[in-house]
């Protein structure tokens, strides 16, 4: 009984996040394009359809895989399980490789939420059609899912290391810049959008739970300043991780046809 | 009985695409952390309604966001009223981005921050106040990004010239801006981007690609949320900037 109350509130969340997306859109086509959108039943049964999976989709999230995927997050930054057998959290200087399964979970944790990503399903779906095939589906998203796990997994060591942000990421811009120079040009477009797509629904809460609970427990750390920053990591690496699967792609094609 | 066909594929596929999920989790509980699995029926029912909603949603995808997206898209490529187009990009961007739910938690949490750092007042209209600018700076900020990116469609302009000029732009900005704002910025860039948004924006791009002569829906179609997920980091260390 309880779980359809949260079901229908999360529907009302929903419906209310969707709103202004269809009357921008609705309103555009009726009062500037003064056309009837065709097949509209279809799209209003689609549309029904997306709210529906949508409110499912996170009605579930929230049910199961974030309180478990909060509690692991938790559990593995704990002091107690870094360092078996301290009593107090001051007597321990932390070294980067004591957190190896931290960064282990934050990649596998990267890895596997960003192949259930709904928004990067759609992407794919899209670019598979307008590559003709020459981009698969799947190849676009293990692609995009080993930008992440390596980039929250580097996350993860930099909020231990405690290392400035911006370093991270302006190394990141110049090899994506050098990339961009080398890649096919046709993955370009598509790679810098996939560093967009990857945070949304499912990674975002989990990867922040992550960040905090590490920020929160490492001594001269502050959840409030270093809990920030796995995102930026998580949206800029799958942009290299694509480009090279696209280059590594073309130079098998290349390969084999020699 | 076609269509009930079509879901049961489509669930199939979505019980697919959460297995590396379970086995993450079951990995990590049984032979890292050595605990039970608390409350496993709730997390079976669970796992069930994520897999039911990731298949719904993912069949409607197809009947309703992009045919919405790319139907729109032919409509003002015929009509041909280029101020009409920029203007629905500037609100579609802006629209969507200041309702999102992703979005409003990191303003919050970014309200805290600042108010803990004691760059605005410890009260809840403060903090309130400052959230409220910082999404309304990062809906600016994507719906000017929409506006860059559906002009560039429409003139041709390779993006990684633009994307470029984003990058220097952010490098430069951060020495200047205040040190707590940049990993809340450098964050926004990423959280902006909806499970509705994304969809419909590429379906938005591909369709005026693919509607204009000499376009190319791969290279000219793509790339608009790389766009918005760019603005919001210069535009929010801007508001870092000016708040102090």
């Amino acid at each position: 009984m309880n779980g359809l109350i949260d079901f229908f509130v999360i529907l009302l969340e929903t419906v209310r996040d969707v709103l202004p997306i269809v009357v921008i859109i609705f309103g555009f086509q009726f009062l500037v394009i003064r056309r009837a959108i065709p097949q509209i039943k279809n799209v209003l049964l689609g549309l029904i359809y997306v709210i529906l999976g949508l409110a499912l989709f996170l009605q579930g999230l929230e049910q199961a895989l974030f309180p478990l995927g909060k509690l692991m997050a938790s559990q593995l930054t704990d002091p107690s399980f870094i360092y078996p057998g301290i009593k107090q959290v001051s007597d321990f200087l932390p070294h980067w490789t004591d957190y190896k399964w931290v960064y282990l979970f934050a990649a596998a944790i990267g890895f596997s939420t960003t192949i259930a990503e709904p928004s990067l399903i759609a992407v794919a779906i899209k670019a598979e059609k307008v590559s003709g095939g020459t981009i698969t589906i799947w190849g676009l998203r293990i692609a995009v899912a080993i930008g992440v796990a390596i980039g929250i997994a580097l996350g993860t060591f930099r909020i231990v290391t405690g290392t400035p942000l911006h370093y991270y990421i302006i190394i990141g811009y110049i090899i994506v810049v050098i990339q961009t120079f080398y890649a096919p040009r046709m993955i370009v477009p598509l790679a810098y959008d996939s560093g967009g797509v990857t945070t949304s629904t499912v990674t975002v809460p989990l990867v922040a739970a992550l960040g905090l609970g590490l920020a929160a427990t490492i001594p001269g750390r502050s959840p409030l300043i270093d809990g920030f920053g796995l995102i930026a990591f998580a949206s800029l690496f799958p942009i290299m991780t694509v480009m090279g699967y696209a280059q590594l792609s073309q130079f098998l094609y290349r390969k084999k046809s020699h | 009985m076609k269509q009930l066909r079509a879901l049961w594929f489509s669930l199939l596929n979505s019980a697919r695409d959460l297995t590396p999920i379970i086995v993450v989790i079951a990995f990590f509980q049984f032979a890292v952390l050595q605990q039970p699995i608390p409350n496993l029926g709730e997390l079976l029912v669970g796992i069930f309604l994520v897999m039911l909603g990731l298949s719904l949603f993912v069949y409607g995808l197809e009947m309703a966001l992009f045919p919405l997206g790319e139907n729109i898209a032919y409509a003002f490529a015929r009509k041909g009223n280029l101020w009409w187009l920029l203007i629905f990009s500037f609100s579609l961007g802006m629209g969507t981005t200041v309702a999102e739910p992703a979005l409003i938690a990191v303003a919050d949490e970014a309200a805290k921050v600042a108010a803990v750092g004691g760059i605005i007042e410890q009260t809840e209209a403060a903090k309130q106040s400052y959230a409220n600018g910082l999404r309304l700076t990062v809906a600016l900020s994507v719906g000017f990004a929409i506006v860059i990116g559906v002009l560039r469609i429409i003139k041709g302009w390779p993006i990684h010239y633009l994307i470029i000029i984003g990058y220097i732009g952010i490098i430069i900005m951060t020495p200047f801006a205040p040190a707590w704002i940049i990993g809340i910025a450098y964050d926004s860039g990423g959280v902006t981007t909806s499970t509705i948004t994304v969809p419909l924006v590429t379906a938005l791009g591909v369709g005026l690609a693919s509607s204009i002569k000499d376009r190319n829906p791969m290279i000219d179609g793509f790339g608009l949320i790389a766009f918005a997920s760019l603005t919001p980091i210069i535009f929010v260390m801007i508001y870092g900037i000016l708040v102090q």
